[in-house]
């Protein structure tokens, strides 16, 4: 028994190890490593910090990025009460989903039940507006990048120079963190953009922090609880299959 | 041999066994509740539990329907002559005792769930060319169950009046429901 | 069958009409197994409780889902955000797939290494690879629901192996497709499907454990039951012994679904689909990566198609390739080297499939393609023959009393 298993783990390593020193190097630098609240079993969302990016998101990302999948009713998990969510919401103007009785369509302050409100109409205005070139929905690019949050600071804070030999076209910038190094949209962050009300400071790295935890919230609203709910999971398993051994045990004592 | 320990043993682990057994069945009711409570309504749809309306275009004697939770909702402007009949009504005499004035929060202004207390069907009553049935309010075709204009039942097999459903006034003729 | 010695009135009067109460002991308490299976032997009903959980989790996702091309994005999306623990069936039911195949694949090897295939087993094993395929064409239609970038160009890469069939291929990829290219029609079919194909496993599965009743289940020692002596009921130890097993297994299932859910899973799934944007690097979730790697490893089209089902196809004609009559490898010495290194070829090809097939990866992936059928076609036929197996105990009995000499 334990014998197979001990096989079975050398067998996968061996073969691993033998074909893993051929695997192609990655040309983006490695990702910065960033220590973020909601890591880790007992990690939780911290709420200031999401609000402040929710602030940068706001003032910054938003003039180009959509957060289609989000609601207004959905910010009340950053700490906001019902009357400063109805108030958000309202500072933003949606189309009437049924036209009025005349058979117009109609704008109207929104809703918490509303969608964010997309900074264009469509995808080819969006393309118009930025050189061609197509600012991604943010809703789920914490987890539609391998170690999204790690990435999203990365590549916010990974704007160098080119480096002698590298020539960037015109309309791109060099940033070590995305593919090719070339990347269409201009350094968003500079240092004192956004002033945050808690002093937190506005450096490059602290906006750039509080937005990649804020799209992390965004993509993963659920995670406080999926850590909590699975803590108590855990705990009730190892009890039970404990009480199941010990049954298992007394049963079989007596085959020989 | 295993078999004839079968018995012998028997009562030493019924504690233990029984102990399993009812961690199990807890754990597994715990895993099921999750299955069962998705088919609730999700959050999108308890946001979406409220409704505006604004019925300053509804002249005396008409009545609209808005939706509301996915159900009609009938806003009914009475006129002076249907409000005092309805006020007067006798309402020992009725099925569901309950005053007209208990059932709106101005007069002339009547708003219920347009859902028939009996099996949920659609009452007519709403078009000016609709039975009104013999109480001037509203009329089920389904199983025959009338209404008067306070909504309240007053003949035929259901049991309930119309549901009031909550609202308020947030200007002089704009209506939150919900 | 016996009927059981029931106090109960109502208990017999409903066994006198219908014996299901006869059935239950006499597939479960007298149903003799044999005293000394292992803990490999947990895995059948490992794979019986994560079918239990996918067709639960299943039901209530489908009733959250929407099949549109449109819509089915979003649709996944409310279930993790709007929908009460939708987060956590979904998870569950991500995760689920993974892990039905990890107890699959364990219980397979488990097979191959102790002759579980061999007479008078040779349909139950079979009935096992039926099951196997229908998990992989429900896993397939499964993964496109979503939607998503690999969703989609998974379902692409797919359907468009066929069209390497001479003559019709192009036909029928379209007529799988019901378009020009994967779209709303396809999606609608594989959710139908989807929903359809994990009730055929379940049918599959009862032939599986009525073949498997038959003749009772193999054993470390792969010798048959002398008598008496070499079994116990099923039940309580056997029950017990699961259940146990079941309580580790959920412990390592539950902490992927809280704490990893998406490791297991590809980012690019969480793009929305987009018909004219292929994702740079494609692969298929980790279960089919070495069966991917073996239809790259050939330059030919149709050729590769064929030897990726021939890779399953093989596992049908296993019980007629082995010549050994001896069925456990504690007693084929030079067999067991030979499962240890089809292991590690599999798993080799599993790291081949998630590589891009350029220069090195690509020779590596041919020798180890090779290398797989010449396991099932050449060295096991010809082992049977050379190979001089170690004595066997007379019985299982006779073994487990001797362990120490062992």
């Amino acid at each position: 028994m334990r014998k197979l298993v001990l096989a079975l783990a050398g067998a996968a390593a061996l073969t691993l190890g033998a074909v893993g020193g051929f695997a192609a190097d990655t040309k983006e630098a490695p990702l910065p490593k960033v220590k973020w609240s909601f890591n880790g079993v007992f990690g939780t969302y911290d709420k200031a910090e999401l609000q402040r990016g929710f602030q940068v998101y706001t003032e910054v990302c938003a003039n180009c990025h959509s957060l289609s999948l989000l609601a207004y009713r959905d910010l009340g998990d950053l700490g906001f009460s019902e009357e400063e969510v109805k108030a958000l919401a309202a500072s933003h103007e949606v189309t009437n989903a049924e036209p009025n009785d005349e058979g117009e369509m109609f704008k109207r302050p929104a809703r918490p039940s509303d969608r964010f409100v997309k900074p264009f109409a469509n995808d080819n205005a969006a393309r118009v507006a930025n050189n061609g070139a197509l600012p991604p929905d943010l809703s789920l690019m914490a987890k539609a990048r391998e170690d999204g949050p790690d990435y999203i600071f990365g590549l916010l804070t990974g704007y160098k120079t080119a480096p002698a030999g590298v020539t960037v076209p015109q309309g791109l910038y060099f940033n070590e963190h995305f593919p090719g190094h070339q990347i269409a949209m201009p350094p968003p962050l500079n240092e004192g953009q956004v002033s945050f009300s808690d002093n937190s400071g506005s450096s490059v790295e602290n906006e750039a922090k509080a937005i990649a935890a804020f799209l992390q919230w965004a993509a993963e609203p659920n995670l406080d609880v999926r850590h909590r709910t699975g803590f108590k999971v855990i705990l009730f398993l190892l009890g039970m299959t404990l009480v199941l051994f010990g049954v298992k045990r007394k049963i079989w004592k007596d085959v020989h | 041999m295993a078999d004839s320990t079968h018995d012998g043993h028997a009562s030493r682990r019924d504690f233990l066994t029984l102990t399993a057994s009812a961690i199990g069945g807890v754990g597994a009711a715990a895993a099921v509740w999750p299955l069962i409570s998705s088919m609730n309504p999700a959050k999108d749809t308890l946001a979406l539990s409220t409704t505006e309306v604004d019925v300053a275009s509804v002249q005396v004697g008409q009545r609209l329907t808005v939706t509301w939770r996915g159900h009609p909702v009938f806003i009914d402007h009475r006129p002076a002559e249907e409000v005092k009949a309805a006020q007067e009504v006798d309402i020992s005499s009725l099925p569901d005792p309950q005053t007209d004035q208990s059932r709106v929060k101005k007069p002339e202004w009547l708003i219920v769930v347009g859902v028939c207390t009996h099996l949920g069907c659609i009452p007519l009553g709403q078009k000016g060319t609709d039975v009104r049935g013999e109480f001037g309010g509203w009329f089920c075709p389904c199983h025959g169950s009338q209404y008067d204009t306070s909504g309240r039942i007053r003949k035929g097999p259901a049991p309930k009046n119309l549901e009031v459903p909550p609202y308020a006034f947030t200007g002089d003729t704009k209506i939150l429901i919900g | 069958m016996t009927a059981p010695a029931s106090q109960n009135r109502l208990v017999r009067w409903i066994d006198h009409r219908l014996p299901i109460f006869t059935f239950i002991n006499h597939e479960l308490h007298e149903y003799p197994t044999p005293k000394n299976l292992n803990y490999w032997w947990n895995f059948g009903s490992l794979a019986g409780i994560m079918l239990v959980i996918m067709i639960a989790t299943g039901i209530v996702l489908a009733m959250q889902y929407t099949p549109h091309a449109t819509l089915a994005f979003d649709s996944v999306e409310r279930i993790m955000r709007d929908v009460n623990w939708g987060w956590m069936i979904r998870y569950i039911h991500m995760n689920g797939a993974s892990f039905f195949f990890i107890v699959t694949y364990i219980h397979i090897f488990r097979g191959l290494y102790f002759g579980s295939y061999k007479e008078p087993r040779e349909l139950l094993w079979m009935l096992g690879v039926v099951i196997l395929l229908l998990m992989m064409a429900t896993a397939f239609m499964g993964y496109v629901l979503p939607w998503g970038q690999m969703s989609f160009w998974g379902a692409t890469v797919i359907t468009n192996l066929f069209s390497a069939i001479p003559g019709v291929g192009e036909h029928i990829v379209t007529w799988l497709w019901g378009g020009f290219a994967v779209d709303n029609p396809t999606l609608n079919r594989f959710f139908s499907l989807h929903y359809l194909l994990p009730f055929v496993i379940v049918g599959v599965v009862v032939l599986h454990l009525v073949a498997l009743h038959t003749h009772g289940s193999n054993n470390p020692l792969g010798i048959d039951r002398k008598g008496p002596q070499d079994s116990i009921p099923f039940h309580p130890y056997y029950t017990a012994k699961d259940a146990f097993g079941i309580g580790v297994f959920l412990i390592i299932f539950c902490a992927f679904v809280f704490y990893a859910p998406n490791f297991l899973g590809d980012p690019a799934n969480y793009i929305p689909a987009n018909p004219l944007s292929t994702p740079e690097h494609i692969v298929p979730e980790w279960y089919f990566l070495p069966f991917y790697a073996i239809l790259r490893s050939v330059p030919d089209k149709l050729v590769g198609v064929l030897l990726m089902f021939g890779a399953i196809a093989v596992l049908f004609i296993l019980p007629w390739l082995d010549t050994s009559r001896v069925r456990s490898a504690r007693f084929r010495p030079k067999y067991k080297w030979f499962f240890w290194l089809l292991l590690a070829d599999c798993i080799a090809l599993g790291y081949l499939g998630h590589q891009p097939p350029e220069g090195l990866m690509l020779i590596l992936g041919r020798l180890a393609t090779a290398y797989y059928f010449i396991h099932f076609l050449i060295i096991v036929p010809l082992l049977g023959i050379i190979e001089r197996p170690l004595p066997l105990p007379t019985s299982i009995s006779a073994a487990v009393l001797g362990k120490e000499k062992h």
